[in-house]
This record gives structure tokens, sequence and C-alpha cells, in this order.
């Protein structure tokens, strides 16, 4: 038997680099740790307004410090992009059929921004800044 | 028909003689409108005949003559000069074992096709004389872009998920899965989910996306990776 | 050398290996099935098929008229007991296909939609949009994953038939990731191996359709048959030869000269029909030989368009609109826009003819066997006399399927109550075949370049064996093959590894290319009328007296190989005028 295959290791630690695609994805992993801490500071304040008015007062003040803001931003923007690299997935990921056509990709991430901004008017709404 | 010298720098490994990879370097004159396999059977014939890839149709139809170049995984039959400058480089598709220069070993592509069950498992079995299950366009059109698949193995060299943990059964087995599962006379969704729907199979995809772009590219746009 | 035994071993795993294979274990679930190709299935090149298949399924067709339209089509070489068999099986493994999953296009009802197809009267060619053959062979290919019994060798480059005691008993390959032989003992043989239309220099046919098959037969004993009917396809992408399908014109495309006329009404195909609504049977609709003989005489007279890529025709399809070719013809659109950056939606686009299926073959009779006992063929490697001196197109991918199960079947046939085989005589004939091997590693007295032959081959069959064809040219054609014959035993082997030596494969190629090259030269030469897809200028007529006969080529080591004939099987239809004037009379 002459054979003897050469394998090529992938690197386990720099594999993401070997492409601007898989750059792209790591960078939406990464929101997700953002996201995840967000959700951390909202089950806190929860926590805070179940003990009452002075603990729910020392939350809100909390949150209005530089840092904390600073934080809060950067969360703010780690959500945008991981809705809008998540809407532009929607096209393979939820292909829609309509007898025999499929509905354009762009419609159903148009639909998801369309919802989005919906919803956010609603909330905001709620929140009384209208 | 214009004409430009190109450089190849082509992957080179021998098991017989070598016991690491190397990259030689060809220049060869090319008509501006060929494609990269043209360059390479244009080295073989003139200037080295010991150079091994795989080639048949050149149509991008059959699937054999997948190959890196400049990084990304194509068919060589379809990538064209004339959209290259500079040194083209030339590798097998990753992910796969090397047999020899830019042949690859793809037993393993194989076995998973055939683990997900890719055949008609009837819903109801009916002899051939009373004729066709009737299908109608609507009923053909939700499964037939997954059935364009031409096996090229390129979304797998583009699958980082594939790279890492061997075990995933991919992006061509997982849609060869969901064309069965989507078509009108099938009704084998059930099997095909046992291998399917497990830590092997659709839940290692973390949708990167790199194999629906890979396939873009051969002429089969439309073709895998929805889930 | 390892020994593998099997009950019957393929060689070839393209749409009619794999139809033998499923037939196989389907009919004897016990049987031991090796099915062996030089690449993996879905690389064989059935893939590049494009319009369709066709089976008589619709209400206002019938058995005759498809017996009519292949028995004249061919030109009245086809015989008529194999026609019969075929028209009455096709539509049963058309269905069969439908049953495995095949994608098959459908009317708005459900049933399946058939589109119009050159030389045929009725529209009958069941249809996959423009990749019908990409999806008969990867259903087959996964239908086949579901029998145990089939146990695939995939890149195993067959080598040689094992004949003893007269009978085929198996096959020595080559496994080519090691270099090392096998030799399968078999008690039947399938040779499913395609054509040999790289032995052209411009085809539609993929790299590894050199006739390995056909070669593997000959050199064993089996006669080729018809070798000299080599079908030109009218429209080809003028640089890389590239297949655009009948169905371009059967959906409504015309095809046009320099001066915008359509010429085919010129060459007995017309009057001109409507553009855009094409008439069965006449104009562009013609059989492939007469449109591909027009384009000729066109270009004799000055009338093709000159292009980068040398003389050309027209093929206009922009009258059928984006929506109707993106629906019928995607594959199409996109093979002109990359390879030759012609958007056919907004342009004609320039094609020529093109070298596309060898009618010829391996002699088999309706049941698919040889003159060997035991070694059966089916597909394009076979001659089962089906397609006569002209194939009519859409008909050679249901021969597969059709006799394809019918090789298999004959199969189990002949392995019933076989006597038990003398392993120690196949076992020497294998080390002949290894000593043939070493014998090319070890030359070391080589002086001719493998391009360098494979190249005068090219040009010598387009030059001296091509749409027309002439004694003289053709003599010049016989003595060069047989030089490039004897030349061939000086090819030098440059690349001695073990390891997918491609080198290695495509000098055996190339052998294979060179015997059945010769066999058509021999014949084309011998058979001194015109027919189908044979034309001859100094013998412009069909000469029913002499010729209505299969040509028999039998192999003779370097020498020419003797030329015998066989009688044409004719049952109903007596050879008349190939009519394609459509209703115009």
């Amino acid at each position: 038997m002459s054979r003897n295959p050469l394998i090529r290791e992938v690197p386990p630690t720099s594999w993401y680099f070997r492409h601007p695609l898989y750059l792209r994805y790591m960078s939406r992993e990464i929101t997700s740790i953002f996201i995840g801490a967000y959700c951390v500071l909202l089950v806190v304040g929860l926590q805070r307004l179940a003990a009452g008015p002075a603990a729910w007062e020392g939350f809100v003040t909390a949150l209005q410090s530089p840092a904390s803001i600073v934080f809060q931003f950067l969360c703010l923007v780690a959500a945008f992009y991981h809705a809008a690299t998540w809407f532009n997935a929607t096209q393979k990921a939820m292909p829609l059929q309509i007898g025999e056509d499929f509905v354009p990709g762009n419609v159903i991430s148009g639909a998801h921004y369309a919802a989005w901004a919906v919803l956010s008017v609603v909330v905001l709404f709620f929140t009384g800044v209208f | 028909m214009k004409e430009r010298l190109v450089q190849l720098e082509v992957l080179r490994y021998n098991p017989d003689t070598d016991t690491e990879a190397r990259f030689q370097r060809y220049e060869v004159t090319c008509a501006e409108e060929w494609v990269v396999l043209d360059a390479l059977n244009k080295v073989k014939a003139d200037i080295d005949p010991t150079l091994n890839y795989r080639w048949s149709c050149h149509m991008a139809v059959c699937g054999s003559c997948g190959m890196m170049i400049n990084g990304e995984p194509k068919l060589s039959c379809h990538t064209f000069l004339r959209d290259y400058e500079g040194v083209i480089r030339v590798e097998p598709l990753v992910h796969f074992p090397v047999e020899r220069d830019l042949v690859t070993a793809p037993d393993d592509f194989m076995e998973k096709l055939k683990r997900v069950k890719p055949y008609i498992i009837p819903k109801e079995k009916k002899p051939i004389s009373e004729g066709e299950y009737k299908q109608t366009p609507a009923q053909l059109m939700k499964f037939r872009q997954y059935s364009m698949c031409i096996n090229c193995m390129l979304c797998y060299a583009a699958c980082p998920e594939y790279g890492l943990t061997p075990h995933f059964i991919g992006p061509a087995a997982l849609t060869l899965a969901h064309r069965y599962n989507q078509d009108s006379r099938d009704g084998g969704r059930k099997e095909r989910q046992e291998v399917v729907a497990t830590h092997e199979g659709v839940w290692e995809c973390t949708f990167v996306g790199a194999c629906s772009e890979s396939a873009r590219r051969t002429s089969t746009p439309r073709a895998p990776c929805s889930r | 050398m390892e020994t593998i035994s099997t009950d019957v071993a393929i060689i070839g795993a393209g749409g009619a290996g794999l139809r033998a294979a499923i037939a196989l274990a389907e009919t004897d679930p016990k049987l031991r099935i090796a099915l062996i190709s030089k690449v993996y299935p879905m690389r064989s090149h059935t893939c590049s098929a494009e319009g369709g298949a066709a089976g008589v399924i619709k209400p206002d067709d019938s058995f005759d008229l498809h017996f009519d339209d292949t028995a004249g089509g061919g030109d009245w070489l086809s015989d008529q007991d194999c026609v019969e068999y075929f028209i009455h099986e096709a539509p049963k493994e058309l269905l069969q296909l439908e049953h495995w999953g095949c994608p098959w296009n459908r009317e708005a009802d459900g049933s399946v939609a058939v589109r119009p197809f050159g030389g045929m009267k009725k529209k009958r060619t069941w249809f996959a949009a423009d990749k019908s053959g990409f999806h008969i062979l990867h259903t087959l290919f996964q239908t086949s994953l579901q029998f145990p019994s089939i146990t695939r060798y995939d890149e195993f480059f067959g080598l040689d038939l094992l004949i003893d005691e007269g009978r085929c008993q198996g096959v020595t390959a080559m496994e080519m990731r090691s270099g090392e032989l096998r030799q399968f003992h078999a008690k039947a043989v399938i040779i499913a191996g395609g054509g040999g239309g790289r032995m052209f220099p411009f085809s539609t046919n993929g790299a590894i359709k050199t006739g390995d098959g056909m070669a593997m037969a000959y050199r064993a004993g089996a006669p080729l048959k018809d070798m000299e009917f080599v079908q030109y396809h009218p429209t080809g992408l003028p640089n890389t030869g590239s297949l655009l399908t009948e169905a371009c014109r059967g959906e409504g495309g015309i095809l046009v000269n320099k001066n915008g006329r359509r010429y085919l009404q010129d060459y007995g195909m017309g009057p001109e029909t409507p553009v855009g609504k094409p008439q069965l049977k006449t104009m562009e609709l013609g059989p492939r030989d007469r449109v591909s003989q027009a384009y000729w005489h066109e270009l004799q007279k000055g009338n093709t368009v000159s292009t980068q890529w040398g003389e050309c025709v027209l093929l206009d399809m922009r009258h059928l609109g984006e929506k109707y070719i993106d629906e019928r013809l995607p594959l199409v659109r996109e093979l002109c826009a990359s390879y030759l950056q012609v958007d056919i939606v907004k342009d004609p686009v320039p094609i020529r003819p093109v070298v596309h299926y060898m009618m010829g073959g391996i002699s088999t009779n309706t049941k698919a066997a040889t003159p060997i006992p035991g070694l059966f063929a089916a597909g394009e490697c076979a001659c089962v006399s089906l397609n006569g001196a002209n194939r009519l197109g859409s008909n050679s991918l249901v021969e597969l399927l059709v006799f394809g199960r019918r090789a298999a079947l004959s199969a189990i046939e002949h392995i019933q109550g076989l006597p038990a085989a003398n392993t120690k005589a196949l076992n020497a004939r294998a080390v002949e075949t290894q000593k043939r091997i070493d014998g090319l590693y070890a030359r070391t007295n080589g002086t001719e370049s493998m391009s360098g032959v494979r190249k005068e081959m090219m040009d010598t069959m387009e030059k001296n064996a091509g749409i027309y064809r002439t004694e003289e040219g053709l003599q010049e054609g016989v003595k060069i093959i047989h030089d490039l014959r004897q030349r061939y035993d000086k090819v030098i082997l440059t690349d001695k590894s073990k390891v997918f030596n491609t080198d290695l494969f495509q000098m055996l190629e190339l052998g294979s290319m060179l015997d059945c090259a010769e066999a058509v030269t021999v014949g084309a030469l011998a058979r001194k009328e015109s027919r189908g897809a044979h034309q001859r200028l100094d013998y412009a007529e069909r000469d029913d007296n002499k010729f209505l006969r299969h040509t028999m080529a039998y192999f003779k080591g370097l020498e020419p190989p003797r030329i015998d004939y066989l009688d044409v099987v004719i049952t109903k239809s007596p050879p008349g005028v190939r009519d394609y004037s459509g209703d115009h009379k």
C-alpha cells in the first residue's frame, strides 16, 4: 500500500481568520455576550423591584452612571447588529412558497424589519415617548 | 482571441516521495476567456504530466473539479481567469484528506450522503402499472431547488463547522434529506430524523452561511443549506 | 493480487450501470453485485444530458409513432425487434424513475409534462428542466444506496476482461488511489462504460468518455458494431463544445445564418414554420444528422458567421422571453452567460456542430447480450441497434434504463447453474494484466509524448472522419490511426508513482480511444454509401442493396480490425424516404 493521505489540520483557535465570512460569523456570535449580559441586568432589575422602592431607586440611579450608560449603549449596538444579521439570514432560514413561486428573499427580510419597526413604535408608545 | 501569461501556484503532494505538501509555480499562456481548469490542463499536457487532479464535464454539473482557488472553494471549470489578477493559488479542497496533489478522499462525504436515506420511502406504495404519482408544479417547486446539489463538496470545504467537528453530517447531506422530506411522494421524514435531528445533524449547524455562498458559484445557484 | 468474488460485476456506474445494479438487487437480493467505476457514480457523464427522455405516455401518442420516428430517424439501420422492445419498455422505465423520485416537470393537473424533440412526431420527451440527465443519474445513484447487496468500487479503473473456456468470468481493475490491481471473479459481467467521443477534439463529452468499456470488450474478442456512425449535435458552444440542448429548439429557438435566413428550409426540412411556434419533425425539429449536415453546407456557401471561435451559425431564442427561458432552459442561459458572455434573452448565441454520441458500440442483441457468453453491455458503449445510423435526441437516456435493466435480467438468466470457475486460469489471466501495467511503468525506450499522440488522433478524426467523409480522407485517416497505434507502444509514462497516477490513466484511456478510433475509420472507409450520420461526398446516396447491414469490427491486435457484416432486422418498416418537410405537402 503506497497510500498515505495528507491530513491538513484546521487550526482550532484561529480558524475564523481564514475567511471574512467566518470573521463576520464570529462577530455575530460575540454580540450574544452583550445580549446575555443585558438579560442579567434585567433580571437584577426585577429582583431590585421586588425588594422594595428604596432598592429600585438605587438600581435606577446606578443605571444612570456614565459607565452604565456606555454599557447599555454597547448592548444596544450589539442587539441591532445581531437583529440585522438574523433578519438577513431569514431569507435562507425561512423560505416561503406561495403557489409555484418562492417569495423573494428581500421581501422576507423586509417583513422582519417592518415588524421590528412597528413593535419598536408600540413599545416606545407605551413607555410614553410619544 | 486575447491571450495572457498566467501564473499558477499549485499545491503538490506525492505520498510516494513527500512527507509534506509544497507549492509549485507554473507559468502558462492562456486565452483570456479560459477557466482555471483549462490552465491546469495545459500545464498537464505541455509542462508537467505528473500533476494530478480530477475533472470531467467542463460545464459545472459533474462536480469533479472542486478545488481551493485563492482560498475559496470553487469548481475549477467554472472559475474564470478574467476574474483574477496576479498569481492564482490552487489547493485541494480543505477538510478532506489529500491523496495526491489536488486529489482528495471523499469517503466521509459519501458515507454521510448514504446515512440520510436519500431515496423515496413511499407514503403508499403503488405498482408501475397504475401510472405516476400526481405532483402539482407547486409541489414540485417545494423540493426542486434542494434536488439541484451536484455533490461537488465545495460546501463541506466552506463549512467551518465541518472542519472543526468532523462528525457533523454537513450541508449537502442535510439538504438532500430535506429534499426528500419535502417531496409529496415521500413518507420517510421520521426515519431520516433519526440522523438529521441529532447532535451530528442539523443542530450542529451554526448558520455561518458559507455553504450557500460556495454553492452559489456552481451552476446550481439556489442549491443547499436551507433548513 | 487481491481477488474479489462476486456474482455480477458491472463496469461503469452511470445511468446504465446503476440501473443494472438496482435491477439485480431488486430481482434477487441474495446476489452479490460489484459496481466498478473509474469515477464516483454522480460524476458519470449521464449527468451532462440536458433535454429529456422519450416515452409514450400521452393519449394523442402511440407506440407505432415512436417506432416509426426511431426507425426512420435511424435511417433504417435500427434492428426493429429491438426498437419494438424499447418503445414498450420506455414508459415503464420512466414511470419507475418517477416512483423513485425523479423531479420530472409537471402539468398543472400533476401528471408528467412532455416537450417536443427533434425527429419526433409527437411531444413525448419527459424532462426535468434542462438537467434531465443530471436528475436521472442522481435519482438512480441515491436509490441505489438502499440496497446493501450493491458494493461499490468507486475509482477503480477497469482493465481487462477475464475470459476462460469462452465465457466472461470477471475483470481486472486498478484501485486508483493505491495503484494496486484487483481481480474480480464474477459469474457475469455487464459493461456500461459509456462512449468514446473524446477521440474527437471538439466534443460535448466529458474527459472520462474515452471508450474504455468498448475497447475492453473489443480486445477480448467481442465485435464493435456500426462504429462509423458518430453523431454531431447541431448546437454546441463554439469554444468549450458544451452542449446546448435540443430543447432550445424544441421550446422554439431558431437557427439562422449570417443573412438572418432560417437555412434549414434549404435542406429538405422546410418550408419555414412561424417563429416561436415549433412544428414537430420539421425545420429546427429535424433530426440531428440533417441539421448538423446543413451547417456544413452553409459553411461551404460562405453563409456562416465568423467569430473569434471560428465559423458559426446563430441560435436565436430571444423571442421565448426571459420568464420562459428561466423556467425551461436555465442551464442553457447560465452556460452561455458564463462561458460565452452572451445573454440568450438579449442576443442570439453563436453555435456549431459538435461530436456528441456514438451510435456504434459493443455488439449486443435485444437481450443486451454480447456474442461472448457471460458478457453483457448497455448504454452508449453498447450497440443494441436501437439508434441505427442516427440517434434521435431523448432516446438514449431511456436506452440506458431499458437495456441497463435488460442486461441485469439476462445476467441473472445466465448465471443459473453455471459450472464452477477455474480460478487458477482466471488468476493466470489477471497476472497478464499485471504484467501489461508493469510493462508501462518499466518502459524506458519511450520516444513519443502522450499529448502529442493524442492531439494527432483527435485532429485526424476531425479532419478525416467528420460530418462529411471521402474515400481519400478516410484512407489517410485509417493510415494515420494505424500508425498512431504502433507509436502508442513508444509513448513515455512520465509519472512512475503509484497513487492516483492520472498520467497512467490518460495513457490507458488513449489506448482505448485509439482502438475505437481505428474501428470508426476502417468501418467508415468500408461503408461506401451515405446513411444517417455517416455521409460520404463520393457516395452520396443510401445503398440498401449493399449496406442495409451492420458493420462488425473484430480486434486483430496491432493490425486493422477484420470487418464483417450482419443483416439488419426489419420487421414492419421497410426502408423508405426520411421526410422532414412537416405537414406542408
